[in-house]
């Protein structure tokens, strides 16, 4: 053996910047910048397009610092569950430490900017979203209550508040109701894919609804939570975030959620069984078409309501 | 081995040190930016009553 080959070795599972970049989850990143994006936009103040557009920018480090803080906190999860094994961590790509220390680096950077940037409210949402997601979600309830993701599903409900106090220095109805939209969203999202990624969850210990109160009642729970969510995302259509083009798309996406709802509940684990989940996982598919659809379509409200289009006036 | 000679790990690593390098560059552009319109928009002018204070 040489010297150079000890060197190979040693080196072999060295981290590269995309493990970095993967530690920040870019996946649920492009829902907070997204959603951000829309907060900021339909906020009846606006905002200057370069502090818009790092104030964003900022948010989205911040998504990605509590990323980087729960794959941290995880990692024992992480190394269990099939879906996830293959993070830098589990891997052994990236140490914990040093996925911490990024973590915690990337928070104060973001807030701190995003402070400076725009305004104090803002950053103080940023800081209470990163707080909400790591002490209270990852270190405290995942692994506790199978409320985990009800309770959770919070943080990542709060960039569009975050992205409208950008631009109006508050917080408003509306925003509290796209934030209570993506809120009343993440439940059904999660429990679908609990019923189909059946034994992850368990191997994990995490007490997922489908481990601590069976696959019945998780049926059961989505349809409950998207009759709820169906009311809520209908409703917002008559507000001021709201208008025709929201409200249309509102209406045919929750009736296709509603359904996908009722054929879930409709089923039982044989049925379930012998299509491989087709229901279960159809919905999981249009839960994340119906979040980017309703979204979109309080963007193009706002978007036609710079030419006096867009709305009920 | 001489040192001429570019071993695989360096090669390896110039994919990590140029993404830092560029993460660095934007950082900076980011900052001289914000500095540039919040000068340019006033925000950091004193208040009007303070000046005449």
């Amino acid at each position: 053996m040489t010297d150079t080959s000890i060197d190979n070795h040693a080196y072999e599972n060295e981290a590269q910047f995309g493990d970095y970049f993967a530690l920040l989850k870019p996946r649920v990143m492009s829902l907070v910048v997204f959603t951000a994006f829309v907060g900021l936009l339909a906020a009846p103040v606006p905002v200057h397009p370069f502090i818009g557009f790092v104030s964003i920018l900022f948010i989205a480090i911040g998504g990605g610092a509590s990323g980087a803080l729960n794959m941290w906190w995880d990692a024992d999860i992480d190394a269990v569950m099939k879906r996830t094994r293959n993070r830098p961590i589990p891997a052994g790509r990236v140490s914990g430490d040093t996925a911490l220390a990024i973590g915690v680096a990337l928070a104060a950077f973001g807030v701190i900017f995003l402070g400076l940037a725009s305004n104090w409210v803002a950053a103080g949402l940023l800081a209470f979203t990163i707080f909400f997601y790591v002490v209270i979600y990852s270190i405290w309830l995942k692994r506790w209550t199978p409320q985990n993701i009800v309770i959770g599903g919070a943080a990542g409900a709060f960039p569009p508040m975050i992205g409208w106090a950008v631009a109006t220095g508050g917080i408003a109805p509306e925003s509290i109701l796209m934030f209570t939209l993506i809120f009343m969203w993440t439940p059904p999202h999660f429990w679908a894919l609990a019923l189909f990624m059946r034994s992850d969850y368990d191997d994990a210990g995490v007490p997922m609804l489908t481990v601590t109160h069976g696959r019945r009642a998780t049926r059961n729970h989505i349809l409950g939570y998207t009759i709820l969510l169906a009311a809520l995302a209908i409703g917002t259509g008559f507000t001021s975030v709201g208008g025709p083009v929201y409200l249309s798309v509102a209406v045919v996406l929750n009736a296709l959620f509603l359904k996908g709802a009722v054929d879930i509940w409709r089923r039982d684990e044989d049925m379930s069984e012998a299509d491989n989940f087709a229901a279960e996982r159809k919905f999981f598919k249009l839960s994340l078409l119906y979040l980017f659809a309703h979204f979109g379509a309080i963007l193009i409200e706002a978007g036609l309501s710079r030419f006096g289009l867009g709305g009920w006036a | 081995m001489s040192f001429g000679q570019q071993h695989e790990i360096h090669k390896r690593r110039f994919g990590r040190n140029l993404g830092v390098g560029l993460v660095l560059v934007a950082v900076i552009a980011i900052v001289f930016g914000l500095t540039v319109v919040k000068v340019t928009r006033g925000d950091y002018e004193a208040p009007r009553s303070e000046v005449q204070n």
